[in-house]
């Protein structure tokens, strides 16, 4: 049962952890988050570093879709758009690391603010088709804009930091995770804010929004902004990870991805943006695993990737029709049942 | 300026938009009935290759048999996919149905992946294959009698739509879904009727794609291009998945000789990019009007 909630301001309501027990959860994930590196496997580690890059880049997507209404199919382009702005700077100009992922960041965002630009004419699926098409021009940029290297794409050169190269997981786990983990909780904060509670306002009721002095063309405009600025750092840290981009390296299928990890763990959740990156993420791996136990003779790595795409059709079906609000709504199950723990039961 | 090329090359986008055409019309007829935007109507066309694919190749069922069979077996999914998984999202948000349909198309590709492989595959030679000649004009035969096909479907569905009971129901409650009920007309039954025809045209329209390039699990790449044809001409509007049919087909013949293979998706997201900026429900879309 949960005790000594009694809120006694606004402020306190409105924290981001507002109870102690949160706030040790929260002390305990960052003790844990520190600790994983030295005890995780490569494997792991590799995995951890991929969650995070879904984890920030879903995150993205959540402020878009989840929060502001806005659904959009072209996450995938705008981490491709951060990826090759680093890959581009890198190549060129051997910028810092840090200066190239904020340059990502800024490039991916001003192209979401150019893809945003029709969706105050344009609403709903028709927006969605328009981000479609963006996400085939930002591929046809890729291929033949000249300085990016064509269909081959472009190797990148480990982040340097004081003279020392992150290119093993290890390393750059500790640049991939502190980033996200800003990033998320940057996220959190945006919707205790008149920002954040004004892209809710356009969720619930665009015109209604309007009305009530918000708007629209700048808030969703902005939305698009932050959310492909959360993309193109995504893809900032993603080709630091990989350390080679192609442009076949974000396809339209990675955005239905972002759409569905938001999807299965909750829109307008930060919890499920990263509950569902992680568990869209971390499927396919179980997949790959369970498929060997199977007493099939023969190869039957051949099966993984079919079931695979059936697997993630099928969790995006039937979290749609059984738990629409995502994963998130499970762990608030959880947690009630813990609340009200000797009373109900 | 070479003008017989340039005829030529209109014609081959002619012949390839009324695939388009068809499509689009299979597409609009789900949108007009259920309010879905199918996304999975690229995976529906595979779905029908294969089935026919499966008939004519593996089983070496004569091609008309195959043909009926494959229609039989596409429209019988349509139905239970219907059933199964859109019915179940009625009254959901307009973006939840939408990607249900996402996962679908998903789940069709992963099916067709495990039976059949990605490996692209061709269907057995059906279609005649004297080349044909308007005037001076080559017309590759396959897209010409493909392209009569899409025709005479085409020409049946708008008839259909106009005289037959179930046509007349399917706009009855395309109109007004609570005045069609009101009426005695079985609105949930209309629902299954809609996805079933539409699943069947999409078979015939996917069989006719799979006869002219091959078939692979990523034929669904086919429903983008529907998509835009449906979104050019207007979700709700049989008349404009025709002409923007046709259109689309046309601007993607002329990108493909005229600038390179690349440059088709381009050209047509960039013409949807466009008509939705100056019309954002279609050239021959019902405008919608937002009350609070």
């Amino acid at each position: 049962m949960r005790i000594a909630t009694a809120k006694e301001s606004y402020q306190l309501d409105e924290a981001l952890f507002d109870s102690a027990t949160q706030r040790t959860w929260a002390v305990l994930l960052g003790v844990a988050l520190v600790l994983y590196p030295f005890l995780a496997s490569d494997y792991w580690l590799y995995l951890a570093c991929l969650v995070s890059i879904h984890v920030a880049s879903a995150t993205g997507l959540n402020i878009l879709t989840g929060y502001t209404g806005l659904v959009s199919l072209g996450q995938a382009a705008f981490m491709g758009l951060g990826a090759y702005t680093v890959a581009v700077l890198e190549h060129y100009f051997g910028t810092m690391f840090l200066f190239n992922l904020l340059a990502g960041g800024v490039v991916a965002m001003l192209g979401g603010i150019v893809v945003g630009i029709p969706s105050l004419r344009v609403k709903g699926l028709y927006l969605a088709i328009v981000t479609i098409a963006a996400s085939f021009l930002a591929h046809f940029l890729f291929v033949n804009s000249g300085f990016t290297g064509g269909t081959g794409g472009m190797t990148v050169p480990p982040a340097q930091v004081f003279g020392l190269a992150l290119d093993t997981s290890f390393r750059i786990y500790w640049l991939i995770v502190p980033v996200t983990v800003l990033m998320v909780l940057g996220a959190a904060n945006l919707f205790r804010t008149r920002i954040g509670r004004a892209f809710i306002a356009i969720r619930d009721r665009d015109i209604s929004a309007e009305v009530l002095g918000i708007p629209l063309l700048r808030y969703k405009l902005l939305s698009f902004g932050l959310s492909s600025f959360y993309a193109g750092v995504a893809g900032g840290l993603w080709a630091y990870f990989f350390r080679v981009v192609t442009p076949e390296s974000f396809p339209l299928i990675m955005s239905i991805f972002f759409l569905a990890a938001i999807i299965v763990g909750g829109m307008g959740s930060i919890l499920g943006g990263i509950l569902g990156a992680i568990f869209m993420t971390m499927v396919p791996e179980v997949l790959r695993i369970m498929v060997g136990w199977l007493p099939i003779e023969g190869d039957t790595l051949q099966y993984v990737a079919p079931v695979r795409t059936i697997v993630f059709g099928l969790l995006i079906v039937g979290f749609l029709i059984f738990e629409p609000h995502g994963l998130a709504e499970v762990w608030r199950r959880v947690r009630r049942f813990f609340h009200l723990w000797p009373f109900r039961n | 300026m070479d003008w017989l090329f340039l005829f030529e090359v209109t014609l081959a986008g002619i012949g390839g938009g009324g695939l388009y055409a068809l499509a689009g019309l299979a597409f609009v007829m789900i949108y007009k009935a259920t309010r879905v935007v199918n996304l999975a109507i690229g995976e529906m066309l595979m779905l029908g290759a294969y089935a026919f694919f499966a008939f004519a190749a593996g089983m070496n069922w004569p091609v008309p048999v195959a043909i009926v069979a494959a229609i039989a077996v596409s429209a019988v999914l349509g139905g239970v996919v219907e059933r199964v998984a859109i019915r179940p999202m009625l009254g959901e948000s307009p973006i939840s149905v939408f990607m249900v349909t996402v996962g679908l198309g998903s789940i069709m590709v992963g099916v067709v992946e495990l039976i059949w492989s990605a490996d692209q595959r061709r269907l057995p030679e059906f279609i005649p294959n004297e080349p044909i000649f308007l005037g001076e004009a080559f017309v590759s035969p396959k897209i010409f009698y493909s392209f009569l096909v899409a025709v005479l479907l085409v020409a049946v569905s708008l008839a259909v739509f106009r005289w037959w009971r179930g046509g007349v129901a399917l706009r009855a409650t395309a109109t007004d879904q609570a005045a069609a009920y009101a009426m005695g007309i079985n609105v949930p039954r209309v629902f299954s009727l809609a996805w079933i025809l539409a699943a069947a045209l999409a078979a015939v329209a996917g069989i006719a794609v799979g006869a002219i390039g091959g078939i692979s699990s990523s034929m669904g790449i086919f429903g983008l291009s529907v998509l835009v044809v449906v979104i050019v001409g207007g979700l709700d509007s049989v008349l404009g998945a025709l002409v923007a049919g046709l259109m689309i087909g046309v601007l993607e013949a002329w990108a493909g000789a005229y600038l390179g293979g690349e440059y088709k998706l381009l050209v047509t997201f960039l013409v949807l990019v466009a008509v939705l900026m100056v019309r954002p429900y279609g050239l021959f879309g019902t405008q919608e009007i937002e009350r609070l």
